[in-house]
């Protein structure tokens, strides 16, 4: 299911730090990390990342793992340089006060797809 | 510049010239996580120019930036150079540093020496070069303990 950038800033009581232009953007995919490595390996093009890792290397990543948006959890809030890059980029950048395991949880209930579903599934089916 | 290149390229292309590409050397110093980066952003950018396809681009930026940034948090400096011809694209990184005392042990997932500052920029999941393998459809590493690590990434253009 896809999920605009307004629907996901609605679920978890977004703040907005770059991108307000882009907020009817559509999204069908997440991942949370704090591992950028992780992001690269597991992630998928177009796809949200949550991350509690707010640095100049989270946008790098997300420009390189072509990420669609990222929401900061946690209250983290970036400075203004990592805002730069983002609006550089042209990559969304939003805050949540939610733990990263409670915004994982309320975008999965409405139906954003993990970037890893394919596995999820081949698991379950045995 | 960009129309220069999208014009070099598909001349390239149309012509079928494999003995003619397209290259760039980036040099890349150690130590500076804030920089680190900008040479596969760079890298990105001119295969976007180029008009690869997504899927193609994604993995070239990948296994440049993990290389890159194993060069950043490790090396002293080093040599990226870059080549794009019809079929391929060839990534070959030279770097002055330590080196990998055992590769295959470097390969594995999950094994990382990575210190403390590394760790807080998010690296240190031990996934760099299983990335860069992962992403590439050739890839060879040699090093040198004492002198530095060469890498060879090669990643055919899909253009579907």
């Amino acid at each position: 299911m896809k999920m605009t950038l307004t629907d996901i800033t609605s679920s978890l009581s977004c703040d907005v730090f770059a991108g307000f232009d882009q907020l009817n953007i559509p999204i069908e995919f997440g991942c949370a990390s704090d591992l950028m490595s992780d992001v690269l390996a597991f992630s998928q093009s177009g796809a949200l990342l949550l991350t509690g890792l707010v640095n100049i290397q989270t946008i790098q990543t997300a420009y390189i793992a072509e990420i669609k948006a990222i929401v900061f959890v946690r209250g983290k809030k970036p400075d203004d340089n990592v805002i730069a890059m983002a609006k550089e980029k042209k990559i969304p950048l939003l805050g949540t006060q939610y733990s990263m395991y409670e915004a994982c949880g309320i975008l999965y209930e409405k139906g954003l797809i993990p970037t890893m579903a394919h596995l999820t599934c081949k698991e379950s089916n045995g | 510049m960009k129309r220069d290149l999208f014009r070099q390229w598909h001349t390239l292309h149309a012509k079928n010239q494999m003995d003619k590409s397209f290259s760039q050397t980036f040099k890349v110093h150690g130590g500076n996580m804030y920089d680190a980066g900008k040479a596969s952003t760079e890298i990105k950018s001119i295969l976007k120019q180029l008009g690869i396809s997504s899927p193609t681009i994604r993995r070239v930026a990948i296994a440049a930036y993990e290389a890159e940034m194993n060069v950043v948090m490790y090396a002293k400096q080093a040599m990226i150079k870059f080549e794009v011809s019809p079929e391929e694209i060839i990534i070959s990184i030279d770097d002055e540093g330590p080196g990998i005392p055992d590769v295959s042990l470097a390969m594995q997932e999950g094994y990382s020496t990575a210190t403390p500052e590394m760790r807080e920029m998010g690296f240190g999941a031990g996934m760099g070069l299983p990335n860069i393998k992962k992403n590439s459809d050739f890839f060879k590493v040699e090093s040198i303990v004492g002198k530095g690590t060469k890498l060879e990434i090669l990643i055919h253009i899909n253009n579907s």
